[in-house]
């Protein structure tokens, strides 16, 4: 009888703790593996400079799921900042609305470049949007048609290249970087190649054509990774002719390892992304809930404090791990976009 | 088939002179079955010495931290320049005191302050985590400054890793993050005998942290030790009530035969499961908060439930009927044989259960993921209600890292892990062996 006794008091117990578990005194944080590294970064020196505040818990998971954790509602049961590698979209937003999370705060962190790297014993490679599309694309324009793609080494679609075989290991579905990829590189490389006029003749249904252009090949050339840079890393140690995509801060902490290629014959480097000459960049962002400001304790500091110079200015620690620094406008810009309250 | 039917075969068409009994071919079967046994044994050996091998060869540096010891000057001029320490009290939580621990360096290495090059080469080799620690020195004690005292400060993770050979040094100096200037200072310090490797206590007591020099599973062991805490204190008097009913109790119907199916159905239901299960009950609905590790525990005790009664069953049926029958027989309730007589005897089997349990459950992260437990949290958990993470979870985060120098800490981390399940298993040896009654 003791035991059924002493587990029907453990349950009670339990139960009666949820109900006292309340008032957090924490900001809680979730979203995308990329901005992950420049979160921990800021909420320990926050945790630092604010005896008075703990310091944020950030999870991380992506920026879908993040996204997902940030719209389920407005509560001390919810999250107050959602990390995200792109723009919230509009089934996010949508869903945000109808559970009552309306007035949210967008805030640009600074941009992220995405770079393409072999092993470092290669030689130097030079690539272009066109011949990563004709590398890893599903269908290629061939003689005028679309065919499944031929392609088997780099050499075959541009002699410039190595001669090895065709391996590319490319962020998976989930990421916020694929997004970018296909847009920047595949989509802009279908174009440069000609074959966006070929699709038009070819197919008729709009979305299909979209579609057609960003479509990977699926005969192992072009390989999803759903991890994150490590295994892309891992995989390139094993393959030392296939190609990565990787962050500009994951790519900077393991130079020694890794061949970096220009793309449109741009290297990738913090002032080429800057200025927007290297083409594959994308903007960071985080998400507040301004309903939580003022209630969560430290929620505005620790945005305030993300946001000054000390944090992601031109000479400051996130930049020092690979972020690239927005220009001074467009940083005195969000500071006194978020000091004024202004909602999306 | 063909083992059982060469032999019939053999008899059908005897040899003359002797009876064949297909004597040489059983030997040689039962030699091949042997051999079978000994290669399934040998592949499982195999790969359990490459993984020992690859976590340890990779993680044993991680025990170790550089360190740099070198005289600081605590300077008034930098760290309270108007002299406004009495009257503002935050002066000294603000003040630069990495600037005070690059000047030392500087000093140390001759080399000038003022070049903003060389400057941040110095800077660069210290850990950002020296600004907390010479905080925490002048505040607890203000009378430091103005003095010069003999500090230890934390190597930053690059120079950690260079010293450890862990950075290729060969390589032009653009394509590593250590340059030249700073292998030439680290190695005529390690000369000098002020910068060098000391035991890394701090993995085992800092919580997480974004610089791998000053990063620990702290935090984590708190957390999963809170988990296991609370599985212990769940799991285990409702999976043996549970199995006592089941076993003793219960009529044998349709009914308790679906329990039964369900019961081991559950077992073998992927872990995330329960994650799912876990935000929706305890996060959504009990509103119990994100990232806690009494919500890991609650979610781990689910899964756990399922294995403690399958082993708690077990034992009990193995104590013989005969043990039941004479405690009846003698005039005990069903109750007093079951508490005085059966359960004793089943208590072996039942610790062993709960134990290999608990260690499931400790090396658990999946179910973990979506009541947000795998997340950064630096603070310490002062209740099981504060955000904390596990050990799995702070090894997957670390795995994840771009820095070199948590390589190391990964397998490092690998390691405590794989000490503690080896406390348990070997807590679970004892228990059984103090237990064990015969009969």
């Amino acid at each position: 009888m003791n035991i059924l006794k002493l587990s029907a008091a453990a349950l009670v117990a339990s139960v009666a703790f949820a109900g006292a578990a309340a008032a957090r005194d924490q900001v809680q944080v979730a979203g995308s593996s990329t901005v992950l590294p420049y979160a921990k970064i800021v909420a320990e020196t926050f945790g630092e400079t604010f005896p008075n505040f703990k310091t944020p818990v950030v999870e991380s998971g992506g920026t879908g799921a993040g996204l997902k954790e940030f719209c389920k509602g407005v509560g001390e049961a919810t999250i107050d900042v959602a990390n995200a590698s792109r723009p919230i979209n509009k089934s996010e937003a949508d869903a945000c609305k109808a559970a009552g999370v309306t007035d949210i705060q967008e805030i640009r962190i600074g941009y992220d470049g995405i770079v393409f790297a072999t092993d470092a014993s290669n030689g130097d490679m030079k690539l272009e949007p066109k011949d990563l599309y004709k590398a890893l694309a599903a269908k290629v324009v061939v003689d005028g048609k679309l065919v499944d793609n031929p392609y088997k080494n780099w050499s075959d679609i541009n002699p410039t290249l190595p001669k090895g075989p065709i391996a590319a290991y490319i962020p998976g579905e989930k990421h916020g970087t694929r997004e970018v990829f296909e847009l920047n590189v595949l989509d802009a490389g279908c174009k440069d190649a000609g074959a966006k006029d070929v699709i038009a003749k070819e197919i008729a249904d709009k979305a299909a054509q979209g579609k057609a252009c960003i479509a990977v090949r699926k005969d192992g050339a072009a390989v999803d990774i759903d991890g994150d840079y490590t295994e892309t890393l891992a995989r390139i140690a094993a393959n030392k002719t296939g190609l990565g995509v990787f962050g500009l801060a994951f790519f900077e902490n393991n130079m020694d390892k890794l061949k970096v290629a220009t793309m449109r014959g741009i290297k990738p480097t913090s002032a080429t992304i800057a200025d927007g000459t290297y083409p594959v960049s994308r903007p960071l962002f985080f998400y507040v809930k301004k309903a939580h400001l003022g209630v969560v304790p430290g929620l505005k500091e620790y945005v305030e404090f993300f946001q000054s110079d000390d944090m992601v200015g031109p000479d400051s620690p996130l930049v020092e791990y690979g972020l690239v620094a927005a220009p001074d406008a467009q940083r005195e810009q969000a500071r006194k976009d978020f000091a004024a309250g202004k909602t999306m | 088939m063909t083992d059982l039917t060469s032999p019939i075969a053999g008899i059908s068409k005897p040899k003359a002179g002797r009876r064949d009994i297909g004597i040489k071919g059983r030997y040689a079967a039962e030699r091949r079955f042997r051999a079978y046994g000994i290669a399934a044994l040998s592949f499982g050996i195999i790969f359990l010495m490459m993984l020992l091998w690859s976590v340890f060869s990779k993680g044993y540096t991680a025990f170790q931290q550089t360190m740099i010891t070198i005289p600081v000057e605590f300077s008034q001029q930098v760290i309270d320049p108007q002299n406004e320490r009495t009257t503002n009290p935050q002066k000294l939580m603000t003040a630069n005191y990495p600037i005070v621990a690059r000047n030392a360096l500087a000093k140390v290495l001759g080399a000038d302050v003022n070049d903003r090059v060389a400057a941040r080469s110095v800077g660069q080799m210290l850990s950002d985590g020296v600004r907390a620690q010479l905080r925490d020195m002048v505040v607890a004690n203000p009378a430091l400054i103005g003095t010069t005292q003999t500090v230890s400060l934390l190597a930053s993770g690059d120079i950690d890793s260079a010293f450890k050979g862990q950075i290729d040094l060969k390589v032009s100096q653009e394509n590593r993050k250590v340059n030249d200037q700073q292998v030439k200072w680290m190695n005529q310090m390690a000369e000098a005998g002020t910068l060098g490797k000391h035991f890394n206590g701090g993995i085992f007591v800092n919580g997480a942290s974004s610089r791998p020099e000053a990063a620990g599973v702290g935090v984590a062991l708190i957390g999963s030790f809170y988990m296991m805490l609370i599985v212990l204190a769940l799991a285990l008097p409702i999976g043996v009530a549970a199995s006592i009913y089941l076993e003793e109790f219960a009529p044998k119907n349709k009914f308790t035969d679906l329990i039964e199916v369900n019961i081991n159905n559950l077992a073998a239901v992927p872990s995330i499961v329960y994650g799912l299960l876990g935000l929706a009950v305890f996060v959504n609905f009990m509103g119990l908060p994100r990232s806690a590790s009494m919500v890991g525990g609650f979610v781990l005790t689910l899964m756990t439930l399922p294995t403690i009664i399958i082993a708690t069953r077990a034992a009990l049926k193995a104590v013989p009927p005969s043990i039941r029958a004479a405690a009846l027989g003698l005039g005990a309730s069903k109750m007093q044989t079951i508490f005085h007589h059966v359960l004793p005897l089943a208590m072996p089997g039942i610790l062993t259960g709960t134990i290999i349990g608990l260690a499931h459950a400790l090396g658990e992260t999946a179910p973990l993921l979506l009541i947000g437990m795998v997340a950064f949290v630096a603070n310490y958990p002062t209740t099981p209600l504060d955000p904390s993470t596990a050990l799995p979870v702070q090894i997957y985060m670390w795995a994840n890292e771009a820095e070199r120098a948590f390589v190391e800490r990964t397998s490092g981390a690998i390691i405590i892990l794989l000490l503690f399940l080896i406390l348990m298993n070997v807590g679970a040896i004892l228990l059984r062996r103090r237990f064990e009654r015969r009969w």
